[in-house]
């Protein structure tokens, strides 16, 4: 039996996760009922992940205009910003969790692999990748083997590939127990005059397909239930995609020389809804029709239907749309790097999509129905009723520990604080020789060689602020990744966003999802750093629960002149120290209550934009003026943890006496004097004579700014309650993930 | 045609991290019985040759020449005929 | 002085290599794609790391099939100086124009940062500017750095002065807790026996800008430059 002569019926309708509504709307498209390779292309084309129906209306709410963007949000695969002298960026976040719950290693490299794509798609060299990585509590022999399989895998694709991989951020809480959160961030470079676009047009331009063979790997639930029908053994069906980094190398180099030709149209790498997705929105894009035959599709499986082909998701494929009467220096590239083009079809006229196979025809429809005309839901919201409770706090009933250095010692020997390096160890970021700052200080920085110019990277997400108050947990999430930037030197020019939630059909997980993305949008309009795309993840959930709902943010930006970064440890003995901000009482949500009371609860810390805003303006004039020798920003443990790291200067560990903390007028209890994690703060070392001038900038920013000590000797202290070794310090917060994983 | 098994392991004098750690995790998991683990690779190829020890001389060469090396690793293959 | 960086698929930092030759040590530098038999004149051959075929199989062991290697063997045969680093050692090995051949570091993971080495030998086109014991900060990059060879060669090396580098201590100290993925009597480097061909595990050219963690990796360029 074929698959076009399947009846549909309404389980295999549900099984493609359309509705019934939905299946009438394509009836109406086609004027005739589909057969079953056009339902598997609409269910696919129409789902979450490739359609966005559900968040559609959600994600209107982030700004994503600005003067310097060039390619906006959702126009293309990913958004691309100028940074002058001719260049211009291009970065993205996405997901790849669902795959590496399953399989750690596989699913966290092709999740690499999948967003490499996304950016030399555009044209653009992968300069960095980093990523934000979330599982249970490493006490747990299973979340140890994700931890591990995870960072092998992306250590493996992104080592091999010769991108360095710098870092990011790894938290363990327990709302992650079964369904880890495996978060990747590409950024690119490319010429301004070298972005390719992925669109096919001109009627007749030739269409190629180049890269790996296509298999049955990636054909989710509803193509399992349509294979039942059609009789074929699932036994080698593989259950996970396999990544090959070294034919992903070959597409890269051999994409980008081609992108220095006058060869391409078009250019879109084929991973979600695989060739479907290629087709149909390359034609949607470029305002044309298009045609290919899958019987010339190269296959590493026989007897595969159209449906199978047109859905497969095997990795590292690439969809190249070509000038016609251009096809000899396309192939010549491809044929260099040992890859073999295939021409499977051409551009035409109209706006149909139709698939034959042998020049039978097996799919028709219009690609614009398909690629962007598919529905959108406003779905029901509503606050969760548990939160006003949670968010409730008294204080009274929170006892201040007798020994705050028990405290701060906790904090450093908690995997979720402590040293990365055995994770940062494992990925090579130095390939490229353009590493300028080494994971553990705030945002990665690399320099671009022939200018003078400098990027800055972060990845933020406190996502128990998101749980607690979704709304300024955005807020923060935002904010936090911009002040890291900063904090750098470098001033923040884009975001893009990875928004993990879980289910949105329950309306407590849709207003979550709500409002931590006005929260976000609010954010990102008073720090005037658009969006430029991103990617949303669904039905984050385990039997154990839902994951508390995690905004990860992605922010890039730009130093002018490299010379003026700011490192985040203290570099010089005699430099004074300074806190800047304002410190409040404010203990709920915070990493101190979490881990010394054992409780999650009451309402985060706020965020007022203008305040923090003036702490990004303040920290970057005074970089340009070169008067900051280290800057690093408070956030989780607050002042004595930022303290703390500040002293790890990976070449030399530095003291500090820091007894001026009765400077800071603050009347608020000593815990969260210590620990409390009020928004918008930082700490900055300072040369003595740039003291006064530090201090009139602050006053002149509206900045409240405080001495409260200096770098000196081998001990942190810290007002009356603090004195210790730095070196005992650092041998916790470096010996405490290697331990947990000798095991 | 003849279908040629190659398995290649590590030579004895050679230490074999990969299989001692393996054997580690056996003895953890409560596989105390288990007294020696080598990590391998193993190959197998179709071969056209007009006999069988043609077929296994051009094994050996490539075995030789690729898939081995002499300096660290040692092989053994099976061969059998298919029609 | 001409130089050429030799580009295999998967290499990866061939580039890197190429940008220390030409705007750091300001020397004439091309690439050679590796499927060219013939090279242009050069005086030196600069084998990259990276991962090679993706090192599928055995590190290197496909690249020495590569057409170009015949240039780099009639290269070496003529005395001229080759560099390989990371991959390109491997390749080095594999190709047989060095001893020995290298396992999975001992830890069984990659391993990237910086570490020491001691410059055992100062008589070879690659140390000539440096001193016999003289402590270099350069970083490593490798799952399969663990150089071995076998009695009879290490006895061989040693008596020829044929190790050239050795993983050690900020403080010059040897031993195991320095070393950082198990390789024999801490070797990062050796040269054949007429000296023109060295293979090393760190990348110099990580290390020889100001901007970057250190600057110590130019001594080696600008030796085999001079």
């Amino acid at each position: 039996m074929t698959t076009s002569e399947i009846k549909i019926t309404p389980e295999l309708i549900r099984a493609h996760g359309l509705s019934p509504e939905e299946y009438e709307k394509i009836k109406s498209i086609l004027s005739r009922e589909p057969n079953l390779t056009e339902l598997g292309m609409f269910g696919v084309m129409w789902s979450e992940h490739c359609s966005y129906k559900n968040s559609k209306p959600i994600l209107k709410l982030f700004p994503t205009q600005g003067p310097k963007l060039l390619v906006r949000a959702g126009e293309e695969n990913a958004g691309i910003i100028d940074i002058g002298e001719g260049l211009a960026i291009c970065f993205k976040i996405e997901s790849h969790n669902h795959p590496s719950a399953i399989e750690p290693f596989q699913g966290a490299a092709t999740g690499v692999g999948g967003i490499l794509r996304d950016i030399f798609t555009m044209g653009a060299r992968p300069v960095l990748l980093m990523n934000s990585l979330r599982f249970g509590s490493l006490e747990k022999p299973h979340n140890r083997r994700l931890f591990r399989g995870v960072v092998a895998g992306i250590a493996h694709y992104g080592n091999c590939i010769g991108v360095p991989t710098l870092g990011g951020e790894v938290y363990f809480q327990n709302c992650y127990e079964g369904n880890p959160l495996v978060n990747v961030m590409c950024l690119g470079i490319v010429n301004k005059d070298a972005i390719v676009k992925g669109k096919a047009s001109g009627g007749g331009n030739p269409v190629y397909y180049v890269g790996a063979t296509t298999g049955r790997d990636g054909l989710g639930g509803a193509a399992f239930a349509s294979r039942e029908l059609t009789e074929e053994s699932q036994e080698d069906r593989p259950a996970v995609q396999v990544g090959d980094p070294f034919m992903e190398k070959l597409l890269l180099e051999a994409c980008l020389e081609l992108t220095q030709t006058d060869a391409l149209v078009g250019m879109q790498d084929l991973g979600a809804a695989g060739l479907t997705c290629g087709t149909c929105e390359t034609a949607s894009r470029g305002h044309s029709g298009i045609q290919i035959d899958i019987a010339k599709v190269p296959r590493r499986e026989t007897e595969m239907t159209p449906y199978e082909v047109m859905l497969s998701e095997s990795q590292e494929r690439m969809f190249i749309i070509a000038k016609r009467g251009k096809e000899k220096i396309v192939e010549d590239i491809f044929t260099k790097w040992d890859l073999h083009a295939v021409k499977i079809g051409e551009v035409k006229d109209g706006n149909e999509m139709r698939v034959f196979e042998e020049g039978r025809l097996v799919a028709e429809v219009p690609a614009r129905a398909l690629a962007d005309e598919g529905p959108v839901y406003r779905r029901e919201e509503k606050e969760p009723g548990y939160l006003k409770a949670l968010q409730k706090l008294d204080l009274s009933k929170i006892t201040e520990p007798k020994d705050f250095q028990e405290v701060l010692k906790k904090f450093l020997s908690h995997p979720s604080i402590a040293s990365k390096a055995w994770v940062w160890q494992q990925y090579d970021h130095m390939v490229r020789t353009d590493t300028v700052f080494y994971p553990g200080h705030d945002a990665a920085l690399i320099r671009i060689k022939g200018t003078q110019k400098g990027i800055a990277v972060s990845t933020d997400c406190n996502s128990l602020y998101c749980y607690l108050d979704p709304y300024e947990g955005g807020k923060i999430a935002v904010a936090e990744a911009a002040r890291n930037v900063a904090c750098s030197g470098a001033v923040p020019i884009g975001v893009t966003n990875c928004l993990n939630f879980a289910n949105p059909m329950k309306p407590e997980i849709f207003w979550q999802f709500h409002r931590a993305v006005e929260g976000m949008a609010e954010a990102c309009r008073a720090l005037k750093i658009p969006v430029t795309g991103g990617n949303v993840s669904f039905y984050n959930e385990s039997p154990a629960g839902a994951i508390y709902p995690t905004p990860t943010v992605g922010v890039a930006g730009l130093l002018e002149n490299i010379e003026n970064r700011v490192p985040s440890f203290f570099q010089n003995e005699g430099d004074l120290i300074f806190l800047l901000g304002e410190t409040f009482e404010e203990i709920g949500g915070t990493f101190y209550l979490t881990v010394w009371h054992g409780l999650e609860q009451g309402l985060p810390p706020r965020l007022e934009l203008d305040r923090e805003v003036r702490l990004q303006e303040f920290i970057l004039e005074q970089a340009r003026a070169s008067r900051l020798v280290s800057c690093h920003d408070l956030s989780e443990g607050g002042l004595a943890l930022a303290l703390a790291e500040s002293t790890f200067n990976p070449a030399k560990s530095m003291g500090a006496i820091c007894d001026h903390l009765d400077l800071i007028p603050a009347k608020i209890r000593e815990d969260a004097l210590y620990f409390g994690e009020s928004q918008s703060r930082a700490v900055i070392s300072v040369h003595p004579e740039d003291k006064e001038a530090v201090i009139q900038a602050a006053q002149h920013h509206k900045l409240p700014i405080y001495l409260i000590g200096k770098v000196d000797g081998n001990l942190l202290q810290i007002g009356d309650r603090i004195r210790l070794s730095v070196s005992e310090l650092r041998s916790l917060y470096e010996n405490a993930i290697p331990e947990k994983m000798k095991t | 045609m003849y279908n040629a098994k190659i398995n290649v392991t590590l030579k004895k004098s050679v230490l074999d991290p990969q299989g001692q750690t393996i054997l580690h995790a056996l003895e953890s998991l409560g596989f105390k019985d288990v007294k020696k683990v080598r990590v391998g690779k193993f190959f197998e190829l179709l071969i056209e040759a007009c006999d069988r020890k043609t077929a296994e001389e051009k094994i050996k060469e490539m075995c030789h020449q690729l898939l081995i090396n002499p300096v660290i690793e040692e092989y053994t293959f099976e061969m059998g005929e298919v029609k | 002085m001409r130089a050429v960086v030799v580009v295999f698929p998967g290499s990866n930092c061939d580039t890197d290599c190429f940008h220390v030759l030409r705007d750091v040590i300001k020397t004439p530098v091309e690439f050679v794609w590796h499927k060219e038999g013939n090279f242009p004149k050069t005086d030196l051959v600069v084998l990259p790391g990276g991962f090679s075929y993706g090192d599928y199989l055995r590190t290197g062991a496909i690249a020495r099939f590569s057409p170009a290697m015949e240039s780099v063997r009639r290269h070496a045969a003529e005395g001229r100086p080759v560099l390989g680093i990371c991959n390109g050692f491997q390749i080095l090995l594999e190709a047989g124009l060095l001893p020995g051949a290298m396992l999975r570091n001992k830890t069984l993971s990659f391993v990237c940062k910086p570490v020491w080495i001691c410059v055992e030998d100062t008589h070879t086109p690659f140390t000539q500017k440096t001193q016999r014991g003289e402590l270099l900060q350069i970083p490593i990059a490798h799952g399969e750095g663990n150089y071995y060879c076998d009695e009879e060669t290490l006895k061989k090396l040693k008596d020829n002065s044929q190790i050239i580098f050795r993983y050690c201590s900020e403080k010059g100290e040897v031993g195991e807790a320095f070393n950082p993925n198990g390789s024999r009597d801490h070797i990062a480097g050796i040269v054949n026996e007429r000296r023109n061909v060295l293979g090393m595990m760190p990348h110099p050219e990580r290390a020889s800008e100001a901007i970057l963690a250190s600057e110590d990796g130019r001594k080696i360029w600008e030796s085999v430059c001079l």
